[in-house]
């Protein structure tokens, strides 16, 4: 493996004293680094927290904020939850997803966007929200998403 | 004369342009050589009305939302600095809201109100005072106040807190933790967010309280990963309050010790049930833990633990500074105190409404809410989050009080009400219950991991019309093996929604 991931690796589990209890922690770091957690960090971060690699795959595999392969280059977010579908989300799902031409809970071909589900973002009295490159929006459209992924896309390099 | 405009960093209303609507007050304002200092504080919780911005004028709060940036020149041309009214954006002064003015704010006094990271602004607010006086009580007196206050767990199961900080209290152990739950996953709510980022001290000082009273020496905050602007609110206010000499050792030269960090979660419901929360706080799977034992007697890494809701801790302040008679005073019942409503969904007027407990769900529906936003007539709230009934207008005269809602085979839970109008299929709500049910069960018992997946398929074969009648039967006998199987409340209540839509609109099963 790179050692520069290993590094990433060790260091996120040193910054929290290479105790167990902060794995998760040092996942939110590793993850932070490097968009997703590969594999060979899964061994670097067990063996620095003396867990086995079963453990810290059990954790990584459990949260839906983990990753174990890279996302595109722009994640969006939509939620699903009950009160963003009493103002129509379900909606905007199957328009998003033609325009972008990817399905939910995937990513596009070219590796550009992924759409991901999540289940409230706490937004619930400004629904739809959405979570577009990790800032939130209310009262989203189908069109509001198109124009807010240009605009986030054309800030990338 | 320098005059204060207030404008809300809270998430919401950043969410539909809080800060490009500050800078372009504070530009707006610079054009016109007015003196003006902007300062950012938490929401209202007239969340229809963000970004809702608030002029000072002779000490009354002026306000007008909701406002877009290309809004606010034509604000200043309409007299928007002397706070006058011809703007279409004016509504009054913010506290006179007929929104506003019904509510009863004892945890949100402050939220809306202050600048969330200043503690001189806390103190000069009435924060402060319950931990002062908790620090020359003894713990029993604490617990007598919380317990006399009728405060019951406001994430959603509604336990005494006075009991379970008594418990926790008479355990011997040397090391005893405060976890506070603000993984706050139900659909529809949202008052945990506002609290932490609207007045993030009062949650610190509520933890602090249930530290001395039960003998705790260090606490948790459990956040969920969705709310990083909480995040930065809450590690910006401890560092405060440890360098003002209230967290950290020897609080306010009291002698006690109380140190204060945050967790965060990493996307999972489930974690907002409590032992699984502390599965996750000690960098586990969050999997539910059989009871007992009880997390007041063997919690977090085994001691004895305190996990209470936000609201939780952030009611305790009140009491502890006013007295739990006077926190019970409000209410009906065995309900007392008040709890943070909060409208959501297809509403017109969606926002958070502290009321005493009460308060009718029609009164919440359509005086406070306004109806719904499309116009259409409701057809459905889910009250309590996605474990939570369906109830249809019919049912609106039921009062919000734990023991009314669990006669009729609801639940109050977060204080969540999500309005729902005509167009709702409630086949395919129930189906959801069983999906979100089967998206984020722990897996730990069979019931809950299995039985979602098997009342999905049952759903969706009522829903495309295949042996409705059988399959309907079929669909009661899960939800029973749930309800009585289940480890925790996400699979024992997961029928719940799925119950109610069938009793209340046994039609739309019918296809």
């Amino acid at each position: 493996m790179s050692d520069h991931l290993a590094e990433i690796a060790r260091a996120a589990c040193a910054r929290h004293d290479n105790a167990p209890d902060a794995l998760i922690e040092v996942l939110h770091d590793v993850q932070g680094a490097l968009g997703h957690i590969p594999r060979e960090a899964v061994s670097e971060i067990a063996d620095a927290l003396n867990l086995s690699r079963a453990d810290v795959h059990g954790v990584v595999t459990f949260y839906h904020d983990f990753r174990i392969s890279p996302p595109g280059a722009l994640v969006v977010k939509l939620c699903r939850a009950e009160a963003c579908q009493a103002r129509d989300c379900e909606t905007i799902v199957a328009e998003v997803e033609t325009r972008c031409d990817v399905r939910w809970g995937d990513t596009s071909a070219d590796g550009a966007v992924s759409l991901e589900n999540v289940y409230c973002l706490g937004n619930c009295a400004l629904g739809p929200a959405a979570l577009i490159d990790g800032e939130l929006f209310g009262r989203v459209s189908a069109d509001r998403v198109e124009t807010l992924v240009k605009a986030a896309q054309r800030g990338k390099p | 004369m320098t005059r204060r405009v207030f404008i809300p960093d809270d998430a919401a209303a950043l969410s539909v342009g809080a800060d490009a609507v500050a800078s372009e007050f504070a530009l707006e304002a610079e054009r016109r050589g007015a003196d003006v200092t902007i300062i950012r504080t938490g929401s209202r919780g007239m969340l229809w009305l963000e970004p809702l911005v608030e002029i000072e004028v002779d000490g009354v709060r002026i306000g007008y939302g909701p406002v877009a940036p290309e809004l606010v020149g034509a604000l200043f041309d309409d007299g928007f600095l002397d706070g006058g009214s011809a703007s279409p954006l004016h509504i009054g002064p913010v506290t006179e809201h007929p929104y506003f003015a019904r509510q009863t704010r004892l945890t949100f006094a402050r939220c809306g109100l202050t600048d969330p990271l200043s503690l001189s602004d806390y103190e000069a607010n009435g924060g402060l005072v319950g931990l002062r006086k908790a620090l020359s009580m003894d713990a029993e007196a604490i617990i007598e106040a919380v317990t006399v206050s009728g405060l019951r767990g406001r994430g959603g199961a509604g336990f005494p807190t006075g009991i379970k900080w008594k418990t926790c209290a008479e355990q011997t152990d040397a090391q005893k933790y405060i976890c506070c739950n603000a993984d706050e996953g139900d659909s529809g709510t949202f008052a945990d967010r506002m609290l932490m980022e609207g007045d993030p001290f009062c949650l610190i000082e509520g933890m602090t309280i249930a530290a001395l009273a039960v003998g705790a020496s260090k606490g948790f905050i459990y956040l969920r990963s969705e709310y990083p602007h909480a995040k930065s609110k809450l590690e910006r206010a401890i560092a405060l309050c440890e360098q003002a000499g209230l967290l950290g050792e020897n609080i306010d030269g009291s002698g006690r010790s109380f140190e204060l960090r945050i967790r965060i979660g990493a996307g999972s419901y489930v974690c907002g049930e409590e032992s699984a929360m502390l599965d996750s706080l000690e960098g586990k799977r969050g999997e539910v833990r059989a009871k007992p034992p009880i997390p007041a007697i063997s919690g977090l890494f085994g001691k004895p633990t305190v996990v209470n809701n936000v609201l939780s801790f952030a009611a305790a302040p009140f009491i502890l500074a006013n007295g739990g008679e006077a926190y019970r005073e409000f209410g009906m019942g065995r309900s007392r105190g008040t709890q943070p409503f909060q409208l959501a969904g297809n509403v017109r007027q969606g926002g958070l409404v502290e009321l005493a407990f009460g308060v009718t769900l029609g009164e919440l529906v359509h005086e406070f809410g306004g109806g719904t936003q499309s116009g259409a007539p409701v057809r459905a709230v889910q009250v309590g989050g996605p474990l939570g009934a369906y109830l249809p207008p019919e049912r609106f005269d039921l009062p919000m009080d734990y023991e009314a809602f669990l006669e009729a085979g609801a639940m109050i839970g977060h204080g969540g009400v999500v309005v729902f109008d005509e167009r709702v299929q409630m086949a395919r709500q129930a189906r959801f219950a069983m999906h979100f049910c089967a998206e984020e069960s722990c897996g730990k018992c069979t019931p809950c991991r299995i039985g979602a997946v098997r009342g999905e398929t049952i759903l969706d074969q009522i829903i495309a019309g295949d042996d409705v009648a059988e399959n309907i039967v079929r669909l009661d006998e899960l939800c029973e093996v749930m309800e009585e199987g289940s480890l925790c409340a996400m699979g024992g209540l997961t029928p719940m929604p799925v119950r109610s839509a069938l009793k209340y609109w046994p039609g739309d099963f019918q296809s």
